[in-house]
């Protein structure tokens, strides 16, 4: 997929910076790394498999999605603003050095004292950037303990930043789900992911601690025109009808958030994150005949075409008789999430295949870790999530064992911290 | 995408290839004995028209533009010998039926409305293909009659059990309630997937807590199994609302009951009925999430497993002499998990689900693996 061209020239600069880190010394401080490697990323054009950093919107969203991920959610130890925002700065950092295949810290993996440990962690070492995107988002929680306003955020929490009710049949599981902070690390290669969100924990240390932690080994939605349609774990094409980077009018329409559509101004040209880890019973679901499994879905395993007919993108016909009833069924995934079900809200969907290990019962625990941005989650995914809990065939053969709401603020530009907009917009 | 568009694409040539060369002729097949259908607006065309007796396979393609129906007719035109529903539009379908020699009719209903375009077709004696002497198609009818006669046994009972527990657990008869709870529950999941099919009624007699939205009313067999097991911070209910709950459940049953009288069943049913108890078996019952407070799961999982057996046992008549193999395979699993069952009976019941090691969830979990495998192979052995 990748050119072993550009993997060259990325490793090459992997260990330029090394020797650039080297060469600065001690006086270099936390950040200064990183910009220096930026003031160098300008006046040449970034290898294809780095992702800009810098931007209206953060990466991650309409990127074209990767193959791998690794999330997670942070709670916030301190409850001073100002170590809050130094932790957003240092990640700021952080993240732009990784995003262009850097090293983060004075001294990197290798070149810092013998006698201390390597600011950064070294895995990474002698990978390319891997189209690696770190995108943050905000809870709930960072906002209100209980009632009471943290880090001065009284009035900012945006009316769209909801808890999450109860949907029928949820068995959320606290210990993963909610937090304060999350960070999503996108990238072609796992251990590019990986090392972010450990980098980025160890950052955190003393000021905020990882809640927890999701791996995702294999995309499930398609973010361009021209990406192909993934398979879930169910076997199915995922994602068909997804929002994708070209298609500007729903973009604007179901993922970004305007001025109009927010009570808050530092959320305009940012999005909610919904997140949800739902198990999948693939051990039954394995068992079920391909017609059930077709009837579920309302398409075909084969080509994704809905079962009215045509190809993987021709509209389902939900009118379309069969023998007792409709021939896409009332109650198949399809028809009952479809967004001509829901008055066209879209989202915009970047969800991954996980497995964690086994269940202790013979069982793989795998499933969808589900993610969506959408510019209100009140209207775009609320009413399809209940609707899906209540009608949808598909709940057999699934647990949503997590749940998150974040906002996501906007992009910055150089100079800036992620989530400056929050502390510094009035 | 493509590597899976190839084989139907392929198909669809060779059967008009077939169609051109073979027409009003007897006896060509795919290479695979496969007779393809291809079904249109205006036309039904079959491959063939004549082929040996034994297991027939056809593939019917679906070239019109609305939902479309392919039939094998006994030689009285009424009769069903086989049929495929709902081929969508561009989508292929198998039917696989056992087929006697005799005469019969090939039908396609575009639209799925008259007497379909129909064709004379001709089973002849098979030389050396499987003897094929009882009638399939009343074997599967008689299969769906005994299984009916089982869900109205079963619902009836679950009727008068509902009732007797009703009374205990409105008189605040704690005792009594909790030993009639799990024994009369026994009659419900025997005929869980059944039961599950009226989607009304099953969520307010069956629901566990956190199946229901936030103001959603919980009643039903949780609700008083939570009453009666109230786990620390409960507040019980009043008398009043004992009664009110012990009256739904008993109304409601009813209803069920009734409804279960309407029901037709198809050996698909069946099957796939067996496959889905099993499922609440591993899903449910060993994992302890069904009975969360009063942990009598396996009792559930006894009767669970028993309306699978029911359901195997009507359908195996169809298995002899057609898929022995299945046959034994079935049988011998089916008595090894509840061998592994009756290791925990007590009493007249069983351990509590509390009471069990994870060694013993574990081997208990394997065994239901062991069954549900060849279970699922069930349907399509049965229905051809």
């Amino acid at each position: 997929m990748r050119q072993d061209k550009e993997e060259t020239s990325v490793n090459l600069s992997r260990r330029l910076l090394l020797t650039a880190a080297g060469a600065g010394g001690a006086g270099l401080a936390l950040g200064a790394l990183g910009h220096l490697a930026y003031a160098g990323q300008v006046s040449e054009p970034a290898p294809s498999d780095q992702i800009p950093f810098y931007g209206e919107h953060q990466a991650g969203i309409v990127t074209e999605s990767q193959d791998r991920m690794h999330i997670a959610a942070f709670d916030v130890q301190t409850e001073d603003r100002q170590e809050l925002i130094e932790l957003l700065q240092a990640w700021t950092q952080a993240i732009l050095a990784m995003t262009q295949g850097q090293e983060i810290g004075e001294g990197g993996a290798l070149a810092g004292s013998y006698n201390a440990p390597p600011t950064d962690t070294g895995e990474a070492l002698g990978l390319p950037a891997s189209r690696l995107t770190v995108t943050i988002g905000f809870g709930r929680s960072l906002f209100l303990d209980g009632e009471t306003p943290r880090f001065g955020l009284a009035g900012k929490l945006p009316e769209a930043l909801i808890e999450l009710p109860h949907f029928r049949g949820d068995m959320i599981e606290a210990q993963r789900s909610y937090g304060d902070i999350i960070v999503q690390a996108c990238a072609d290669d796992p251990q590019v992911a990986v090392h972010v969100i450990r980098n980025l924990a160890r950052l955190a240390f003393g000021k905020a601690n990882v809640r927890w932690s999701q791996i995702g080994f294999g995309r499930t939605s398609k973010t361009t025109a021209q990406q192909s349609t993934p398979r879930n774990l169910f076997g199915f094409k995922d994602g068909t009808e997804n929002i994708v980077a070209e298609d500007s009018q729903a973009l604007e329409e179901n993922v970004w958030v305007t001025k109009e559509g927010t009570d808050q101004a530092w959320m305009v040209g940012g999005s909610y994150l919904v997140a949800r880890r739902i198990r999948m019973h693939i051990e039954t679901w394995d068992r079920s005949t391909l017609g059930e499994q077709e009837n579920v879905v309302g398409r075909l395993k084969s080509s994704g075409a809905p079962l009215s007919g045509g190809d993987e993108f021709t509209p389902p016909d939900f009118a379309m008789p069969g023998r007792g009833g409709p021939i896409i069924p009332k109650d198949s995934h399809v028809a009952v999430v479809h967004p001509s079900a829901h008055g066209g809200a879209r989202m915009l969907r970047r969800g991954f295949n996980y497995t964690d290990g086994s269940d202790g019962l013979g069982r793989l625990d795998a499933g969808l870790f589900f993610i969506a941005f959408v510019n209100d989650a009140r209207t775009h995914f609320v009413p399809i999530q209940r609707a899906m809990s209540a009608n949808d065939a598909m709940n057999e053969y699934l647990r949503h064992t997590s749940s998150g709401l974040y906002a996501v603020p906007p992009g910055i530009q150089a100079g800036q911290y992620l989530g400056q907009q929050l502390f510094e917009t009035v | 995408m493509n590597k899976f568009l190839a084989p139907a694409a392929l198909i669809s040539l060779a059967a008009l290839t077939l169609t051109g060369c073979t027409d009003n002729t007897t006896g060509t097949t795919a290479g695979d004995g496969t007779i393809n259908v291809v079904s249109t607006a205006e036309a039904c065309t079959v491959s063939s028209n004549q082929v040996p007796g034994g297991t027939l396979k056809f593939n019917v393609k679906n070239e019109g533009s609305a939902v479309t129906e392919f039939y094998l007719l006994a030689e009285d035109g009424l009769r069903i010998a086989g049929e495929v529903e709902n081929i969508g539009p561009g989508v292929s379908r198998d039917l696989v039926v056992i087929a006697p020699a005799g005469s019969y009719y090939t039908a396609c209903k575009p639209g799925m409305v008259g007497e379909g375009i129909r064709a004379p077709f001709s089973v002849t004696e098979s030389a050396e293909g499987p003897s094929v002497s009882a009638d399939r198609a009343s074997l599967q009818k008689n299969a769906t009659e005994l299984y009916s006669a089982y869900v109205k046994d079963q619902s009836e009972q679950l009727v008068r059990g509902t009732q007797n527990f009703a009374t205990a657990f409105a008189a605040g008869d704690e005792q009594l309630a909790k030993k009639l709870y799990a024994p009369t529950r026994m009659h419900w999941e025997r005929i869980e997937p059944v039961a599950e099919s009226f989607g009304d009624l099953d969520p307010i007699l069956d629901a566990r807590e956190a199946d229901l939205e936030k103001g959603e009313a919980f009643t039903g067999w949780h609700r008083a199994e939570k009453d009666l097991w109230s786990p620390t911070g409960y507040t019980k209910l009043s008398k009043d609302e004992r009664t009110t709950l012990a009256q739904q459940m008993v109304k409601d049953t009813k209803e069920l009951q009734w409804r279960t009288t309407e029901l037709t069943f198809t050996p698909d049913k069946l099957s796939n009925g067996a496959k889905e108890l099993l499922d609440e078996v591993a899903t449910g019952k060993v994992t302890g999430e069904e009975e969360l407070f009063s942990h009598t799961d396996l009792w559930d999982f006894q009767a669970n497993l028993e309306g699978a057996k029911i359901a195997y046992e009507d359908l195996q008549p169809l298995l002899v002499g057609t898929d022995d193999q299945l046959d034994a395979q079935l049988k011998k699993n089916f008595a090894a998990l509840q061998e592994q069952l009756d290791e925990h009976r007590v009493g007249d019941g069983f351990k509590y689900y509390n009471q069990l090691t994870a060694t013993q969830i574990k081997d208990l979990a394997a065994g239901v693996d062991a069954l549900s495998e060849p279970l699922s192979q069930l349907t399509a052995a049965a229905v051809k």
